[in-house]
């Protein structure tokens, strides 16, 4: 079955009710389940504001699941941005169509430059951006995944939901990843945000991992953009979205990433609250769902809060980002998506986690798996 | 009492408890054990079933109103004698369900996962209902449901053994992870073993031995009826759950994780 079928199932609404309905007794039925053995509605009371008086219990145990599985480690990896062109007309993204300020396509010269410039920090493991336009299709990013190929252990793609054929064409040109963000679930709220391009159509957007896993891609990373509806439903989604990959599409790994809205150019629309002990909420939950999920925790949150999250779940950090194409070296000033908060660098970052007693891993993967030259060799010219 | 019904391909069963009907001492004593248990589902081995027209010891004892055949296809040693055995037992016994085993091994009848796997892909596209007894293999039984098992049937312990859940880690997976029914078969030797399956979250068990063989049949069978019933309600109650002391400290662990956020405007 599709997820696009089993989204269509569940009411937005009535989700948010029955999260909203949940009892501490749910909230303990869910933390008394053996590892691995949540389900979705242990999820939707752990993601209650009844679950709010066992944060800190939940932390626990999402620190001990997540040391267990993980070990005292943490991925480092750094967007590489290589346009911010885009078709969509989205309220909230610096991209939007709408923004009338100049847009940049990286040349083979310029991705050179800022790939070199993270591999210079030690990235074994970067991921690229492309706004949503034909402009930056499946050439344009088969091009640049040949490009970057000899230089990376791991490729991932955070770009426009394309076609299967398209994934498994593009995995054979070594994409390890795609990250496609839903943004939010809720059928109301999408369309007033979402207001023209390819990034309209839902449905499209909400089938991609099921079209990753059909292609074969090794690995999907899910999210919402918390702030632009109910944060506890739209999480609520993003599980039952993971556990249909983790049943359909098994051979595939996933991460969830937890977006928060950010300053950015044109932005104008009102907020729904999504606080930082929210967002510690939101990843503890997911933890309990899924003791294998890698979690992620973005630049856009704060050196403070890093410092003291990164313990609760999370598997993998971004360092040093910018999000505007030519960002490290070849074009500083363009167009950024959105203002990251904490700006230590990869290097720094490193340090700080050596300091926590936590290992900082700059590769995880071995190209040679996918059939191309050891990156070990790469890495080391 | 009120659990909710078992579904396998569309069908209900109120009863989650499968018996066989082999190494009973009497089709009569076997009849009142089938009764006492209150299964609807039974297994028949196709090699015991008489095609020559003949009286038959099992068949003659089950009222087949009462009673789902689920003709095994027990001594196939390939997946090729599989799909024989299997189609004549879609003839002879006028069913297309059917328990997949085989096991080319005769002294512990192991199951074989290759030769099941390619089985099952055959009997699918035939249009079996295919319930396949394997191994505690978790990967084995998502490959076997992406290829269209109705139902997978690991096994607790060495069919025969008595010996109860020994392969309970691997259940535990499999349980979590699938998308058709779980029915623990083999090595199930005490209605406790039964009730642990239940409990554990397995859709169903069969048993057959412990059953057949106890000094009582009849009794043993009503025992059985009670330890999965128990343990089926226990699962749809929701254990409250064996916690470590390690478990148990986590709410008042010395180095909280959380207070930073008293902190931190959010």
């Amino acid at each position: 079955m599709n997820f696009v079928d089993i989204w269509r199932k569940h009411d937005f609404r009535e989700v948010a009710r029955r999260i909203a309905s949940k009892t501490p007794a749910d909230v303990r039925r869910a933390l008394n389940r053996n590892r691995g053995s949540v389900d979705v509605e242990d999820f939707a009371a752990l993601l209650s504001p009844a679950a709010e008086p066992f944060l800190e219990e939940m932390a626990q145990a999402a620190h001990e699941y997540t040391v267990e599985r993980f070990g005292r480690t943490m991925r480092l990896y750094a967007p590489l941005y290589l346009s911010n062109a885009c078709a969509n007309v989205c309220t909230y993204c610096g991209f939007s169509a709408h923004n009338r300020i100049r847009r940049k396509i990286l040349n083979d010269a310029e991705i050179l430059s800022d790939a070199g410039v993270l591999k210079a920090h030690g990235f074994g493991s970067i991921l690229l951006v492309t706004g949503e336009t034909g402009r930056v299709g499946r050439e344009y990013l088969a091009h640049a995944l040949r490009l970057l190929r000899p230089h990376f252990a791991g490729l991932c793609l955070e770009v426009q939901p394309l076609d299967e054929e398209d994934y498994a064409s593009l995995a054979g040109d070594g994409a390890s990843a795609v990250l496609v963000y839903q943004e939010t679930y809720d059928p109301e709220t999408y369309p007033r945000h979402h207001l023209s391009g390819p990034k309209a159509d839902i449905e499209y957007r909400l089938g991609t991992p099921d079209r990753l896993g059909r292609a074969g891609v090794k690995k999907v990373g899910l999210g919402a953009l918390s702030g632009l509806s109910d944060w506890r439903a739209d999480a609520w989604f993003v599980g039952l979205h993971l556990r249909h990959v983790e049943t359909a599409h098994w051979r595939m790994k996933t991460s969830v990433s937890f977006p928060r809205l950010r300053p950015h150019e044109g932005a104008e629309i009102p907020l729904t609250p999504f606080g930082e002990r929210d967002l510690v909420h939101a990843a503890c939950a997911f933890r309990l769902l899924s003791p294998e999920a890698e979690l992620s925790l973005s630049t856009r949150e704060s050196a403070q809060f890093r410092n003291h999250a990164f313990r609760l779940g999370f598997t993998s950090m971004s360092a040093g980002s910018r999000t505007n194409p030519g960002g490290y070296s070849s074009a500083p000033d363009s167009l950024e998506q959105f203002k990251i908060d904490d700006g230590r660098s990869p290097d720094e970052m490193a340090a700080f986690l050596r300091s926590q007693g936590y290992e900082p891993v700059w590769k995880d993967w071995d190209p040679a798996y996918d059939g191309f030259a050891g990156a070990a060799r790469a890495l080391a010219s | 009492m009120n659990t909710k019904p078992l579904v396998i391909a569309g069908v209900d069963f109120s009863s989650r408890l499968f018996l066989g009907t082999g190494k009973f001492s009497s089709g009569d004593a076997m009849a009142r054990s089938l009764e006492a248990s209150g299964t609807q589902l039974v297994t028949v081995a196709l090699g015991r079933v008489r095609t020559d027209g003949r009286q038959d010891d099992i068949l003659g004892h089950l009222d087949q109103k009462r009673y789902r055949l689920l003709p095994n296809t027990s001594g196939a040693r390939s997946a090729k004698e599989a799909v024989l055995a299997a189609e004549l037992s879609r003839e002879a016994l006028n069913t297309h369900w059917l328990k997949l085993e085989v096991h080319p091994d005769p002294k512990y009848l192991m199951p074989d996962p290759v030769e099941t796997l390619l089985a099952t892909e055959i009997l699918v596209k035939k249009g079996f209902i295919v319930l396949a007894y394997v191994h505690a293999d978790p990967v084995l039984c998502r490959r076997l449901e992406e290829a269209g098992a109705a139902a997978v049937m690991p096994l607790g312990a060495p069919i025969g053994s008595n010996l109860g859940l020994e392969s309970r880690a691997f259940l535990e997976i499999i349980i979590a992870q699938s998308g058709v029914p779980v029915v623990v078969d083999a090595g199930l030797g005490a209605p406790s073993h039964a009730a642990a399956a239940l409990e554990m979250g397995a859709d169903a068990v069969l048993v057959n031995t412990a059953v057949a063989a106890a000094a009582d049949p009849v009794a043993m069978a009503r025992a059985f009826r009670l330890g999965v019933e128990a343990g089926r309600a226990a699962f749809e109650a929701g254990l409250a759950g064996a916690r470590s002391g390690r478990d148990r400290s986590r709410a008042g662990a010395t180095s909280p994780l959380t207070s930073f956020l008293g902190e931190a405007a959010s």
